[in-house]
């Protein structure tokens, strides 16, 4: 194949990148294979478990969904973003078994936290949903949440 | 693998024009699963649309809502002006997760055109029009018009959906359902959209026919004030508008029921006609 590279310019975890990615590659293999960043996990590759969540633009959206050439121009927070003090809560109140769909709990979770305003309306269970774990059992995600007690019930 | 970057959306339809076998990308939830395996998709060449912020705007007419070709569910379910079309929001709730919901577009559910698309039947029950665009022109179709078959649209090779146009009226029933295995990230096995304003009766079906369907039959039925006593009275309406079939999620004889029971629980309390 001849080199059908695209340059592309975006905003990654608040610094400015350029690279050249492959026009196959997908947002999760840009951050893991090309910017050397596996803090994004590949659980199923086709949107269902939210393994792979990041930031675009602000909002929670699966990297694997994501073709590499469409984040020019943008700005993407991944979970090396993250700072520990942010997952305290997570880390006592049993977010976190095997790990595998950790980081894209925490991405949602962060989202969730900046964004109390939506739990007005939705459930966090309802915005949570698209992070599936096979080992918690989702209330220790629930209440690794730091959220008003009242909005913790199901809605 | 060629992917152009199109910077204007008449630079886009230069493009559809010259070689309309591109694959235009909205927000790829439809066009990525399965990549990048799917090696067929790879030798295609693709058109990306997601820089065109003027496709992404959401205005409020006096009597028409515009949804330009990029708004996503969720650009629909954090405005609260949409209560005024409240099945859109609800529609949008209940697409895969807010992970989908952030990226997914109404105009990529339209033009991926599966039986199972929950925007499509709520656009399509309140008469939403699919603005077409190529470098010849405009035209608006009905969505209800849309669909020819199986995956088979109105829209010709050359042609990008540029926005979708719904009529805002005064509803004084709405009602949108879905089953589906779970609550979330969920394709839906038998739904259906129902909505009554001065412009009639509509209702429409999804997972009950290769298209997403309005089903005129039954809204004859409705509108003509016949009895119907119980949900199998509505099964020879059913029959004419749709024909469900057996497929990995379910059974054309479960759908045919339950659709006729949801339908009927759906109307009885709005109908005097039902009974
Ligand atoms: C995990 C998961 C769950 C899902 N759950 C649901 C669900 O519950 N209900 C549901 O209805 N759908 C669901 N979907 C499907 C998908 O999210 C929707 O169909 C979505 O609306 C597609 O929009 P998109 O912008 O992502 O489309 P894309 O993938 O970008 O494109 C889809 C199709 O539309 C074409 N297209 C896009 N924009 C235009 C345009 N402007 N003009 C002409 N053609 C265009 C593309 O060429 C392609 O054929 C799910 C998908 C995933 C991955
Ligand atoms: S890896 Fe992206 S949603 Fe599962
Ligand atoms: S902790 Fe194991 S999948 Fe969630």
């Amino acid at each position: 194949m001849t080199d059908s590279r695209i340059e592309i310019s975006f905003t990654l975890n608040r610094r400015p990148v350029t690279l050249r990615v492959d026009p196959r590659s997908r947002l999760l293999d840009l951050l893991r294979y090309d910017l050397g960043l596996p803090g994004t996990k590949e659980g199923c590759g086709e949107g269902e478990c939210g393994a792979c969540t990041v930031h675009l633009d602000g909002v929670p959206v699966n990297s694997c969904l994501v073709p590499a050439w469409q984040v020019r121009d943008r700005a993407v927070l991944t979970i090396e973003d993250t700072a520990e003090a942010a997952v305290e809560r997570m880390l006592d109140a049993g977010t976190t078994q095997c790990g595998a769909c950790t980081p894209g709990v925490v991405m949602t979770a962060r989202w969730l936290e900046a964004n109390p305003r939506l739990l007005e309306r939705f459930s966090a269970r309802h915005l949570m949903a698209g992070n599936l774990c096979r080992c918690t059992g989702y209330d220790g995600i629930i209440d690794g949440i730091e959220i008003p007690v009242p909005d913790r019930e199901e809605a | 693998m060629r992917v152009d970057l199109a910077t204007s959306f008449e630079e886009a339809l230069r493009i559809k024009a010259e070689r309309s076998d591109v694959v235009p990308v909205a927000g790829g939830t439809d066009l990525l699963v399965h990549w990048p395996d799917a090696h067929a998709l790879q030798e295609r060449d693709w058109l990306d649309l997601s820089a065109l912020t003027e496709l992404s705007h959401i205005h409020f007419e006096p009597d028409t809502v515009v949804l330009g070709a990029l708004a996503t569910y969720w650009d629909v379910i954090q405005d609260q002006r949409f209560r005024a079309l409240p099945l859109l929001p609800a529609a949008a709730a209940t697409v895969g997760s807010l992970q989908i919901q952030t990226r997914g577009t109404w105009a990529g559910n339209i033009a991926n055109a599966s039986p199972a698309a929950d925007g499509v039947p709520a656009l399509m029950v309140y008469d939403a029009e699919v603005q077409l665009a190529s470098t010849s022109g405009r035209r608006s179709v009905p969505l209800a018009d849309f669909y020819h078959g199986y995956k088979q649209l109105e829209a010709r090779p050359e042609e990008l959906i540029e926005s979708i146009r719904v009529p805002l009226r005064p509803h004084d029933f709405e009602n949108f359902t879905k089953v589906g295995s779970r609550a979330a990230q969920a394709i839906t096995k038998v739904g259906m959209a129902v909505a009554h304003s001065a412009a009639g009766w509509r209702i429409v079906a999804n997972s009950m026919a290769p298209t997403v369907r309005r089903c005129r039959t039954l809204e004859r039925l409705v509108e003509s004030g016949g009895t119907v006593d119980s949900p199998d009275g509505l099964l020879s309406a059913i029959r004419a508008d749709v024909n469900p079939i057996d497929d990995i999620r379910s059974t054309a004889a479960y759908r045919e029921r339950v659709f006729s029971r949801l339908l009927y629980q759906t109307l009885l309390p709005a109908c005097s006609s039902f009974s």
